[in-house]
């Protein structure tokens, strides 16, 4: 018995909840005629989509620079790195390879100012985080429709200029993760190894960055800025790095995201691309000065493994279509939750 | 002008918090008129008493107290400030409570405002009542006439003097109407000298009505020359009740930091046996600062110079406020600065921690969980993160150096180490630094400057807060150290019992200045008046050390 307390302690009970109602999910599915094997591939392609979404949260947290609501700063480096390559006329891996090569010269540029300014702001971070989100998201939205893109597959019909809202990848990069290495079982089975694969490495890579001597750097000061300062570390220096990283990962995020979707989302399609990830990662268990790579695979497979699953089931059951209603719920829900675990860490 | 019944009464007071006693049977009568002089060192029990008196919550959620305070000839037991000010005490505090963006009068009148009447406020209640500005005006005139200085009742707070911040507060006090007991916390500590006097004058006015008056300070020359009589506090039991008349600064002083014979002996025995040790402690310089400002709030340096020597421990004492935490701080980088620091004949940049740390110096903050320690991470990172920072240590270079691979395993074998050798009660280097006791959290922080195997120490407060057992383990290890390694320690402690059981040279910080610097072996009044600020007409103390 204690040791089952302790458990529910260390894991936490919202998670084991979580974990609980997805397996009655699991469990439900061939009762109500869907598809199980579908179901988990599906749950496996979007962990694929979005994991490096999730992960991209992960330098900041350490950094002390709470949650990275302005991630959608990094998806529009993400969003120009696609669309230039595009432009550029270069398909297929080349095309895919050139997409995540601008996005991070991007990706880099914007992250040294957004660090800049939240190096300003410290103790505020994530509330002007968040509008820096927002507002970055309104100036593209003029952006997209004024910059010189010429190719014809992404702008308007009518009028010739400005850029659609929805640039179909079918042709240039569609699935070139998915699709790579994948392993098909049966007809209704899909591993999608490729973009699994670039997860892992990407996780790898942020777990040697937190092992070496700048990465022990950066999680002192996400600890206690005054003890690193104390300790010779340049704070300032440590919070840039990790919003560059944060912003870079994002970018890297949503170019994977699209070759999946099939789609380039642009102007307001990256509004709300921060809260999902906020959310996975919050479930996962990650506090608010704190996160793991634990915490981003567990919060991953959870937020997508529910995301998937329940709109499936409960349409089957109820025959209403509910799934976004239940997406906006259990994401809003789990950030809440967590930001008022925040206060009880905190102490 | 003692009259017959004393207004307040205080019979054997006394408090203990978390089973730390720090008031025992303190008695003390204070007369219509009167103004009673209340000295005593940093944590002697001034403020304890004076929250007791006010009813501050935090005594009652701590156990209450022993004693009866009878007030006005009632047996009186406040449960929160309102009370006390209702039964006519006021409180000048030594941080100012006033609102800046308002005046003089909203200030004094705050929260007690003359209204208006109107059909409204009979409908709406009195909170939709207007004020009467002429008739506020006029209520804050008398209050400050009472005060015997001029002040201007529609001045904002944000555009006076620091003098005039300070007869607001006591004006606010003396406005309700029955008042009869005021109590200042070192009211002249922000105010220049001739500011000082105006108000000294004016608490004789005030007495002269009949207010008694309670009057903290440090500043021993005032407590002489305004109390009726002085009441000397020194562990948290009363140790003398005077007339102030004919006693003298000196008198005081040694009352206050005075110690019972047998502490004296022992202190004199550690220190008999130290000098044969650092026999030859004319050893050279190695540490000298010149012109030293720091900015650091509560605690600034205005002009410090000091030559340490090689190997000595060297101990900077005084009261609280007086700057001699600055130091230190200063130094390592950790407030803004200015002047010259020299260490070993070479310049050592200031405002920049990391340069500090690279000439081989370290700090042990008097801020354990705010600046010392890491309390999310294990000991293991608490104590060798600086060292690894600043000197590459525990990192293995991969990739041909490219980069530094954090070695998990040495900064846990260091860890362990220290551990041992310190005696750090926890379950293993992996522990959290924040589920430590404060004795073991300090150990931590000492094994974390360790670790930098520095030539200057610095080391704040290092017994703060922490048990009897943990103390003396801590100073046994710094003086261990300094034996061992020859590392230079500079002590600043507002224990001067500490400093001269430890240190071979004590320099006492006054007002941002060194006051003087005695031998641990100089007699305790000695320190007792450079603390209080050596008057500078009486004789010179004699100096040891030039600085």
């Amino acid at each position: 018995m204690d040791s089952m307390k302790r458990f529910a302690a260390d894991f936490g009970l919202p998670r084991i909840i979580i974990t609980l109602y997805l397996f009655a999910l699991f469990l439900a599915a061939p009762f109500v005629g869907v598809n199980l094997p579908a179901s988990i591939s599906d749950t496996l392609i979007r962990i694929g989509m979005n994991g490096i979404m999730v992960l991209a949260l992960v330098p900041m947290i350490q950094s002390g620079c709470g949650l990275n609501f302005g991630l959608s700063l990094g998806v529009i480096a993400g969003l120009l790195g696609a669309t230039i390559s595009i432009e550029m006329g270069f398909v297929g891996a080349w095309g895919f390879v050139a997409a995540i090569l601008i996005s991070q010269a991007f990706g880099a540029v914007f992250g040294y100012g957004y660090g800049k300014l939240l190096n300003r702001v410290k103790g505020g971070e994530m509330m002007i985080a968040t509008y820096v989100g927002f507002s970055s998201v309104m100036i593209m939205s003029i952006a997209w429709l004024i910059l010189p893109f010429k190719d014809p597959t992404m702008i308007w019909g009518y009028g010739g200029t400005g850029l659609r809202t929805t640039i179909s990848v079918e042709g240039f990069w569609r699935h070139i993760l998915d699709d790579f290495l994948v392993i098909q079982i049966g007809e209704n089975f899909k591993f999608p190894t490729g973009a699994i694969l670039v997860f892992a490495v990407m996780s790898f890579l942020i777990w040697v960055f937190f092992h070496l001597k700048i990465g022990t750097a950066i999680t002192a000061v996400g600890s206690n800025p005054t003890y690193a300062r104390a300790s010779g570390i340049n704070i300032d220096r440590m919070r840039i790095v990790s919003v560059m990283m944060s912003t870079m990962l994002g970018a890297l995020g949503i170019i994977v995201f699209q070759q999946s979707f099939g789609f380039i989302q642009l102007y307001e399609g990256p509004l709300y691309m921060a809260f999902p990830a906020v959310a996975a990662i919050l479930i996962g268990g990650a506090g608010v000065n704190k996160a793991t790579l634990t915490n981003v695979f567990i919060g991953a497979a959870l937020y997508q493994g529910i995301l998937t699953m329940t709109p499936s089931i409960f349409n089957a059951v109820l025959k209403v279509d509910m799934s976004d209603v239940i997406r906006i719920i259990v994401s809003n829900g789990m950030i809440l939750y967590a930001l008022t675990r925040k206060t009880k860490v905190a102490k | 002008m003692d009259s017959a019944e004393p207004i307040l009464s205080l019979k054997g007071i006394g408090k203990s918090f978390y089973g730390n006693r720090v008031l025992a049977d303190v008695s003390f009568d204070v007369g219509a008129g009167e103004i009673i002089g209340l000295v005593g060192e940093n944590g002697a029990g001034k403020s304890t008493l004076m929250k007791i008196l006010f009813g501050m919550p935090v005594i009652s959620e701590t156990g209450g107290f022993e004693g009866s305070i009878f007030f006005n000839g009632k047996e009186a037991r406040f449960k929160t400030p309102f009370d006390a000010l209702d039964a006519g005490i006021g409180m000048v505090h030594q941080e100012f409570s006033l609102i800046p963006g308002f005046t003089t009068t909203e200030n004094i009148l705050l929260n007690r405002e003359s209204l208006n009447r109107s059909v409204l406020v009979d409908i709406f209640g009195p909170r939709i009542s207007t004020l009467d500005r002429a008739a506020m005006e006029s209520r804050a005139k008398s209050a400050i006439d009472k005060l015997g200085v001029t002040l201007d009742p529609n001045m904002l707070i944000k555009e006076m003097p620091v003098g005039h911040k300070q007869f607001t507060e006591i004006a606010r006090e003396l406005c309700r109407e029955n008042v009869k007991l005021i109590v200042l916390d070192e009211p002249t500590a922000v105010l220049t000298e001739s500011e000082a006097e105006v108000l000294l004058s004016t608490l004789r006015l005030l007495a002269s009505e009949g207010i008694a008056i309670i009057f903290i300070s440090h500043r021993l020359r005032e407590v002489v020359e305004l109390c009726d009589r002085v009441v000397v506090l020194r562990d948290g039991h009363k140790i003398e009740d005077f007339p102030a008349k004919g006693s003298s600064t000196k008198q005081i002083a040694s009352l206050m930091v005075g110690r019972s014979m047998e502490a004296q002996a022992k202190i004199d025995a550690a220190s008999a046996a130290r000098t044969i040790q650092n026999g030859s402690d004319a050893g050279e310089t190695v540490l000298s600062i010149e012109n030293l400002w720091v900015d650091m709030p509560g605690e600034t340096v205005r002009n410090v110079n000091l030559s340490i020597k090689k190997g000595e421990i060297f101990g900077i004492g005084g009261l609280a406020g007086q700057g001699k935490l600055g130091i230190p701080n200063g130094i390592m980088g950790l407030s803004p600065a200015g002047g010259s620091v020299v260490l070993n004949g070479m310049p050592v940049a200031l405002n920049a921690p990391r340069a500090a740390l690279e000439r081989n110096m370290a700090f042990v903050s008097e801020d354990r969980r705010g600046v010392g320690l890491l309390l999310d991470e294990g000991i293991d990172w608490n104590i060798a993160f600086t060292a690894m920072q600043v000197q590459n240590k525990f990192l293995k270079p991969i990739l041909g150096g490219l980069f530094l691979w954090r070695s998990d395993a040495a900064m846990s074998n260091l860890a362990e180490e220290y551990i041992k050798l310190l005696e750090i009660k926890c379950t293993g280097p992996g522990q959290r630094a924040g589920n430590l006791s404060g004795g073991n959290q300090q150990k931590v922080c000492l094994a974390k400057a360790f670790a930098l195997r520095p030539d200057v120490l610095f080391v704040s407060e290092p017994t703060r807060g922490i048990d009897i057992g943990a103390k003396h383990l801590v100073l046994d290890t710094l003086k261990k150290y300094n034996r061992e390694y020859g590392t230079t320690i500079v002590m600043v402690s507002s224990e001067l019992e500490e400093l001269r059981s430890v240190c071979d040279r004590i320099a006492i910080v006054y007002e941002g200045r060194i006051e003087g610097i005695l031998p641990h072996t100089a007699p305790i009044e000695d320190f007792g008046i450079l603390m209080a600020g050596a008057d500078r007409d009486e004789a010179p103390v004699a100096l040891v050390g030039g600085n």
